[in-house]
C-alpha cells in the first residue's frame, strides 16, 4: 500500500517491527528496484532481548540485502531528524529508505526540536512501465540501476553528517551507531568514536581514515556484528564480537564490562543492594478473556494445538498449558495441515487463530485445507479486536480504525465461501457448549470451524458485569478455577484438607461467570451489593 | 537528589500507569529547565506484566537507560515489583515502594506444598537494608481521595517532597497528562501523598494494610493422595465424569474401557471424583488431617 501510495505521488511511511518486515520482504525487495516517486520510507523496530517478540533478528541486514540507504537514530530527536532525512534521500535517489530503531530508541521519550519541513508536491501519478512493471525485461534494467544508485549514495554516505568522527583519546576508536552509541558516551566519554547514522552504504573509506588515527578498532553494536563483518570486508583490522554478546540487548554496564575485557579501563561496579526473593510476572490472560475456555476443553481433550500471534499465545503457559506450536503470523492453519499430513499427532489437530490475525494471514491456508481436503479444526477466536497491540480495529469489526462505522466482514459467511462445510458459533463464557462444539468439530471428517464471539473485556469498550466472590465455608480448594489461570483468583488465608482456599478479587472480576461453571460445590456467588459496576 | 541531574526508576504492574507516571515526571522535568531521556519497556503489561520506567534528567542526558545501583529513586506502585527494582537503587538512596498487592496466578501454583510464591510485607526486614523506605497504601488512598486509578499520583507526591522540581511544574505537568476529566482525582491524590511524613507514616500504613497469606505454615499435605478404583462398576468413555472434572488430569479412561490413575503424583485429594462418580468406583485415601 506504502509502495502504491509512494507511486501515486504521495508521501508515504510504513512501521513495522523487525518480523513485520519479514511479510512486507517480498514488495520491499523489489521496491530497491522500482523505487518510487514520492518519498517511501520503512521504519523497521528491532526488539533486541525480545521484549515482546517471537525472535531479535538484526534488520541492517535487509538494507544490504535489498540494496536501501539504512538510517539508524539514537535517540528521540535523531528519529524525528532522520525521519525527515529518510524522506529527503528517498527522493533525491528515487529509493525506499529503511529507517532502522530498536526497543530503546521507539520505547522513549525525549526532548524534540521539531524543524521547518517542506510539505511534498501534489500527489499525481505518472506512467512509467519499465520502471513499475517488473517484468524480466524491465526488472533487468531496473537491477543496475539499482547498483548505479548504490554507488551513488555511498559517496553521500561517505560524506554524511550523519556518520561523524568524534576524535579524543587515540588508544581506542569505537565505531557504533544507534542507541549504543550514547551507553558508549556515557561510560567513556574520552574515547573516540564514529558514529554511523547513515551506515548502509558503508562509509569504507572514512572508516579507514578513523582508523588510521587510532590505535585500535572496536565495533559495539548489538546483536549481529553487521558494521564488523563489513569493515573486516573493507580490509581494516577491526574487533568487536569478541567482547560482545550476540544475544539480548547492550546496555551502559554490558558496554562497560565489554570494553573493560577489551582493554580500556572501566568504571568498577557501583555497590549494590543484593536481590531479595520475589514472585515471577509473566503476562497472563485478563479476567474475564474469553480465549480461556478453548484451551481449557482443548487441554482436556488432548488436541495438538497449533497456535499464533496475540494474546492468547499466552495460553502456552502454565497453567492452561495447551499450544504446542506458534512460530509466525498467520502459520497456524497452515502448521495444522501440515501437523495433520505428519500421521504424527496424538491428537486432533487443532489450530487457534485470532480474528484478526485470521484476517490479516490465515485465509490462504483455510481454503488450502478445504481444497485439499485436510482433516483439521480451525478455533478462530473472535474477540472483534486487535487486543494483543492494544486494541486496533479491523475488517471484522465493524469500525474503521478512527472508530468511524465501517463494512464488517461476516466470519462464518466467510469461512463458508471458502467451503467449509461445518461451521459453528459458540459462546466462550459457555463451558460446557465450548466443549461440546470442540468434540463435535474434531469428529468432522474434513474441515470444521469453531468460531468464539465474546468481544475482548479491555478493549474498545471495557466489559464490566457484577462481580463474584468465594463463599469461604464452601470451597474445597480443589483448585478447578484456579486451572483458568485468572488474575482475579487467588489464594485466600484459608486451608481445606491441606489445600489452600481461594478468593476473588472484586475490584478485577468482570462477573465472566466461567470460574462459577467450574466450581463443582457451587462456592463461587455473585459479591454481596447492587448489580451493575462503575 | 541533586539539582544538577538524577536517575529515577518507575517499576509496576500494567495497569497501574507506571508509564503515564513517568511521562508526567519527564514532563515535569522538562518544565523544570532539565535535559530528560526516558525509556520504558512493557512488553505484554497490559497482561499484567511488568512494566519499568527508566527515567534521567540533568543539564545533558546521554544513555536513557539507569545501571544497577544507580538509581537515585526507585519508586513501585507494587510491592513485589519494588522489591524486584532493589538492585537498581543506589545504596542510602530512597525506595518508594506501595504496600499494595498484586498476587500473580503464578504465586499459587504448589498445589501439593502449599507454598505461596509471593514475598512476604516485611517493611521492618526491608528497612533495615535499605534504611530509607517510603512506603504507604496508595491504592487505599487514591480511593479516599476520589479515584483508585490516581494511585500513581499519591507516590508522585511522595517522589516530589525528594526531587528539585518546583511546585507548579508538576501541577502543570498533571494537568497537561492526566486523562481527561481526571485532573482533580489526581490533583488530591498527588497532594496527599505529598502530605505523607516519613518515616513514621511507613509504619502507619504498614499496620494497616491488608493481611495475605504467608509460606505455607506447615499445613500443606505435601506428598498425593491415593486413589481406590472399584473397576467393575465403572461406565467408562459412556460417562467419563471423573475424567472432565479432575483439576490436575489424573484421569483418564484406559483400552478397556474403564478409568485409570495416569498422574498419580498430582492428586490432591480434593475428592471430586469421588463426589461426582454416579456409581461409587472411587475412594480417596487422604493421607492429611487438617490442623486445627
Amino acid at each position: 500500500m506504502t509502495l502504491g501510495a509512494a507511486m501515486g505521488g504521495a508521501r508515504a511511511l510504513a512501521a513495522m517491527k523487525h518480523v513485520g518486515l519479514n511479510v512486507a520482504a517480498d514488495t520491499f525487495m523489489t521496491a530497491a528496484y522500482t523505487g518510487a516517486r514520492a518519498g517511501l520510507v520503512v521504519v523497521s523496530a528491532d526488539d533486541p532481548g525480545m521484549h515482546s517478540s517471537q525472535n531479535e533478528q538484526d534488520n541492517r541486514f535487509f538494507a544490504r540485502f535489498a540494496g536501501v540507504p539504512l538510517l539508524e537514530p539514537a535517540d528521540s530527536q535523531e528519529a524525528y531528524a532522520f525521519t525527515l532525512l529518510a524522506f529527503e534521500l528517498a527522493e533525491r535517489f528515487d529509493v525506499p529508505v529503511l529507517l532502522r530503531s530498536t526497543t530503546r530508541v521507539s520505547h522513549a521519550r525525549g526532548v524534540v526540536h521539531r524543524a521547518p519541513a517542506a510539505g511534498p508536491p501534489a500527489p499525481r501519478f505518472e506512467r512509467a512501465p519499465e520502471k513499475f512493471v517488473m517484468l524480466p525485461g524491465y526488472a533487468r534494467d531496473r537491477h543496475r540501476a539499482l547498483l548505479e544508485r548504490l554507488a551513488a549514495l555511498e559517496r553521500e554516505a561517505e560524506a554524511s553528517a550523519q556518520n561523524r568522527v568524534e576524535l579524543r583519546d587515540r588508544r581506542f576508536g569505537i565505531v557504533t551507531s544507534g542507541i549504543v552509541y550514547h551507553y558508549v558516551r556515557e561510560v567513556m566519554p574520552e574515547a573516540s568514536v564514529l558514529k554511523l547514522g547513515l551506515s548502509h552504504p558503508f562509509p569504507a573509506g572514512l572508516v579507514r581514515r578513523f582508523a588510521a588515527e587510532v590505535e585500535r578498532l572496536v565495533v559495539v553494536e548489538e546483536l549481529e556484528p553487521y558494521l564488523e563483518d563489513a569493515i573486516r570486508a573493507a580490509g581494516v583490522p577491526v574487533e568487536g564480537k569478541a567482547y560482545f554478546s550476540r544475544t539480548g540487548e547492550l546496555s551502559p554496564d554490558l558496554v562497560a564490562r565489554g570494553l573493560e575485557r577489551a582493554g580500556w579501563p572501566a568504571p568498577a561496579p557501583r555497590p549494590r543492594h543484593a536481590a531479595p526473593p520475589t514472585a515471577g510476572r509473566p503476562p497472563v490472560l485478563c479476567p474475564g478473556c474469553p480465549h480461556v475456555t478453548p484451551y481449557l476443553a482443548l487441554r482436556q481433550m488432548g488436541a495438538v494445538v497449533s497456535g499464533d500471534i496475540g494474546c492468547y499465545t499466552l495460553a502456552a503457559m502454565e497453567p492452561l498449558r495447551a499450544m504446542d506450536t506458534t512460530v509466525a503470523m498467520g502459520s497456524s492453519i497452515g502448521m495444522a495441515i501440515g501437523l495433520a499430513r505428519s500421521g504424527g499427532a496424538s491428537g486432533p489437530v487443532v489450530a487457534t487463530i485470532g480474528d484478526s490475525t485470521f484476517l490479516h494471514a490465515g485465509l490462504p491456508a483455510l481454503a488450502d485445507a478445504v481444497y485439499n481436503g485436510t482433516r483439521v479444526t480451525v478455533v478462530i477466536l473472535d474477540n472483534a479486536t486487535t487486543a494483543m497491540t492494544g486494541g486496533q480495529a479491523h475488517p471484522a469489526a465493524g469500525v474503521t480504525i478512527r472508530g468511524d462505522a465501517a463494512p464488517t466482514v461476516d466470519l462464518r459467511a466467510l469461512c463458508r465461501a471458502l467451503g467449509v462445510g461445518w461451521v459453528k458459533v459458540v459462546d466462550p463464557y459457555d463451558l460446557a457448549g465450548i466443549r461440546l462444539a470442540l468434540a463435535e468439530a474434531v469428529a468432522q471428517p474434513g474441515v470444521s470451524v469453531v468460531i468464539t464471539n465474546r468481544p475482548c473485556v479491555e478493549m474498545p469498550v471495557k466489559v464490566r458485569d457484577h462481580p463474584f466472590t468465594v463463599a469461604d465455608g464452601a470451597c474445597i480448594a480443589c483448585q478447578a478455577c484456579m486451572n483458568l489461570g485468572c488474575p482475579s483468583i487467588t489464594w485466600s488465608s484459608g486451608w481445606h484438607e491441606g489445600r489452600r482456599k481461594v478468593q476473588i478479587d472484586a475490584v478485577t472480576c468482570t462477573g465472566c461467570t466461567v470460574c462459577v461453571q467450574t466450581c463443582v460445590p457451587g462456592a463461587i456467588v455473585p459479591a454481596p451489593g447492587r448489580s451493575g459496576k462503575a | 537528589m541533586s539539582a544538577a541531574g538524577g536517575s529515577i526508576l518507575l517499576v509496576g504492574v500494567g495497569g497501574q500507569g507506571v508509564v503515564l507516571a513517568s511521562a508526567i515526571v519527564a514532563d515535569t522535568a522538562l518544565r523544570s529547565g532539565y535535559d530528560v531521556k526516558q525509556s520504558e519497556v512493557h512488553g505484554m503489561s497490559q497482561r499484567g506484566g511488568i512494566v519499568s520506567s527508566h527515567l534521567r534528567y540533568g543539564r545533558a542526558v546521554a544513555s536513557p537507560l539507569i545501571e544497577a545501583g544507580q538509581a537515585d529513586v526507585v519508586v513501585a506502585t507494587e510491592w513485589n515489583e519494588g522489591l524486584r527494582a532493589l538492585p537498581y537503587l543506589r545504596p542510602g538512596a530512597p525506595l518508594i515502594v506501595n504496600l499494595h498487592r498484586v498476587v500473580p496466578p503464578g504465586a499459587c501454583r504448589d498445589r501439593l506444598g502449599g507454598r505461596f510464591g509471593y514475598p512476604p510485607l516485611a517493611v521492618d526486614a526491608l528497612a533495615r537494608e535499605v534504611g530509607d523506605v517510603r512506603a504507604c497504601d496508595a491504592l487505599a488512598i487514591a480511593r479516599r481521595v476520589g479515584s483508585p486509578k490516581a494511585l500513581n499520583s499519591v507516590l508522585l507526591g511522595v517522589l516530589a517532597t525528594l526531587v528539585p522540581f518546583p511546585d507548579h511544574t508538576w501541577r502543570e505537568a498533571l494537568a497537561a497528562n492526566a486523562p481527561r476529566g481526571s485532573f482533580p482525582a489526581n490533583a488530591a491524590a498527588f497532594d496527599a501523598g505529598r502530605a505523607l511524613r516519613y518515616p513514621d507514616e511507613t509504619w502507619v500504613q504498614a499496620a494497616g494494610a491488608a493481611p495475605a497469606p504467608n509460606g505455607n505454615e506447615g499445613r500443606a499435605r505435601g506428598a498425593p493422595a491415593t486413589l481406590a478404583l472399584t473397576e467393575p462398576w465403572c461406565k467408562g468413555r459412556a460417562c467419563g465424569i471423573c475424567v472432565r472434572a479432575c483439576p490436575e488430569l489424573c484421569l483418564a479412561i484406559d483400552g478397556r474401557d474403564r478409568v485409570a490413575v495416569v498422574r498419580p503424583e498430582a492428586c490432591t485429594g480434593c475428592r471430586l471424583c469421588e463426589l461426582l462418580c454416579p456409581d461409587f468406583v472411587i475412594t480417596v485415601h487422604d493421607t492429611v488431617v487438617e490442623a486445627r
